[in-house]
């Protein structure tokens, strides 16, 4: 017996530059706020960038995105919508606001079909905007999208950053790319998560500062454009790590 | 249509069946479709037909459905595709991607959403025929 689906992964992908992962060990830290803002300056820069949420029973991005009520096109497999001049897809288009409740063979199947179907076209990035944890889709995307880069999000708590250690480990166990961690939510002027992060031999890629004004601009693009989040993104991030884009 | 990415996907395995066994020319593929994946039987030989090539083109298709069947996590009970009844949009969904039945569908016994799909979720390859 042979899953047809896995042969055509590859194929699929072929025409994507990069793919980067947004992962942590930790829920709540911001993955999905920063995979969906990350694609859309990637977008801005005028990279052609798809965003992938495969937090499948827990979707988000499109709250962020104000993307609920797009759809992909059929033809010869599933065209993603654009939104803002960026490829998106996410199970939400499938099930709107229902439960999808999920066990880890069912979410590995999700994977593997959406993978299996969805044609991206030529794309420089696609953002992947992973579910917490390191569970079945974490090895799954490992296993199936070998070209997958992991940018690590963690915020300034311990208790976060006990969570990254561990994610970070096991990536560097399975030889796995790593671009580096990110500090996001921060508050004061603390350097513990950097120390962290290089004492581990990692790259510290930069911090990104709680943004009060956030709340009120997600589901609309041209607000969060404007939003510190966005500017430390372009500013503290890319502009300094030029190796994300180049 | 989703047939023919998945048709796609079943020429480029067998390709790497092939190879890997290596068969000079493959004769029969036989396919497993689960019914739950709603597959049109039609379309799916038409696009095996349209896209084999090379040591495929000879290949005949030969195609089994298996009904789906759930069985509920919460009560045991079991129960069939076939015997709910579900809008077209939602079949559609499912059609795409079957593990949205898990947003749709809950056990006629008992209501719980945390069933199992024991067979007849999508498709597989179940063997290749070809000469060496
Ligand atoms: N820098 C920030 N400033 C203000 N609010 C933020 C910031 N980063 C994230 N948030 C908010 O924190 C909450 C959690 O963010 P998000 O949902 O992106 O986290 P997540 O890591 O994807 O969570 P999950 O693990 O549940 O998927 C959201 O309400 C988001 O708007
Ligand atoms: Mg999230
Ligand atoms: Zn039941």
């Amino acid at each position: 017996m042979y899953d047809p689906r896995i042969s055509i992964i590859e194929k699929r992908l072929k025409k994507i530059g990069k793919v980067i992962a947004i992962s942590s060990g930790k829920g709540g830290v911001g993955k999905s706020l920063f995979a969906s803002v990350l694609a859309l300056a990637l977008t801005k820069k005028g990279f052609r960038t798809g965003l992938f949420d495969i937090d499948f029973t827990s979707p988000t991005t499109h709250v962020v995105l104000g993307a609920a009520n797009l759809s992909p096109r059929e033809s010869k497999g599933l065209i993603p919508p654009k939104i803002h001049g960026l490829k998106y897809m996410s199970l939400v288009f499938y099930i709107g606001n229902r439960a999808i409740p999920l066990r880890g063979a069912d979410l590995s199947n999700v994977l593997v079909e959406t993978l299996a179907t969805t044609l991206w076209g030529n794309l420089d990035f696609l953002v992947i905007d992973m579910p917490p944890g390191m569970s079945d889709l974490l090895l799954d995307v490992i296993k199936y999208v070998s070209k997958t880069q992991f940018l690590i999000v963690t915020t300034p708590s311990k208790m976060a950053f006990e969570t990254v250690r561990r994610l970070l480990n096991l990536l560097r166990d399975l030889r796995v790319p790593i671009l580096g961690v990110i500090e996001n939510m921060k508050m004061d002027d603390s350097n513990y998560i950097e120390r962290e992060v290089k004492s581990l031999g990692e790259k510290f890629l930069g911090e990104i500062h709680f943004d009060s004004g956030l709340e009120k601009a997600l589901g609309d693009i041209k607000s969060l454009l404007k939003t510190s989040f966005m500017n430390e993104i372009e500013e503290s991030i890319l502009a300094k790590n030029p190796e994300i884009t180049s | 249509m989703h047939e023919w990415s998945l048709a796609e996907a079943i020429i480029s395995a067998v390709f790497s069946i092939a190879e890997k066994e290596n068969l000079r020319e493959v004769k029969e593929v036989h396919l497993r479709l689960g019914e739950l994946q709603q597959i049109e039987v039609d379309i799916l030989k038409f696009a095996l037909l349209e896209m084999k090539t090379g040591k495929l083109s000879n290949a005949k298709f030969i195609i089994r459905t298996v009904r789906a069947k759930f069985k509920c996590r919460a009560c045991n009970h079991a129960w069939t595709f076939r015997e709910m009844r579900i809008p077209g949009d939602i079949r559609e969904s499912i059609h795409f991607i079957p593990e949205v039945a898990h947003a749709y569908i809950k056990c006629p016994e008992c209501g719980s959403p945390d069933f199992d799909v024991i067979h007849g979720r999508g498709l597989w390859i179940t063997s290749v025929k070809g000469v060496k």
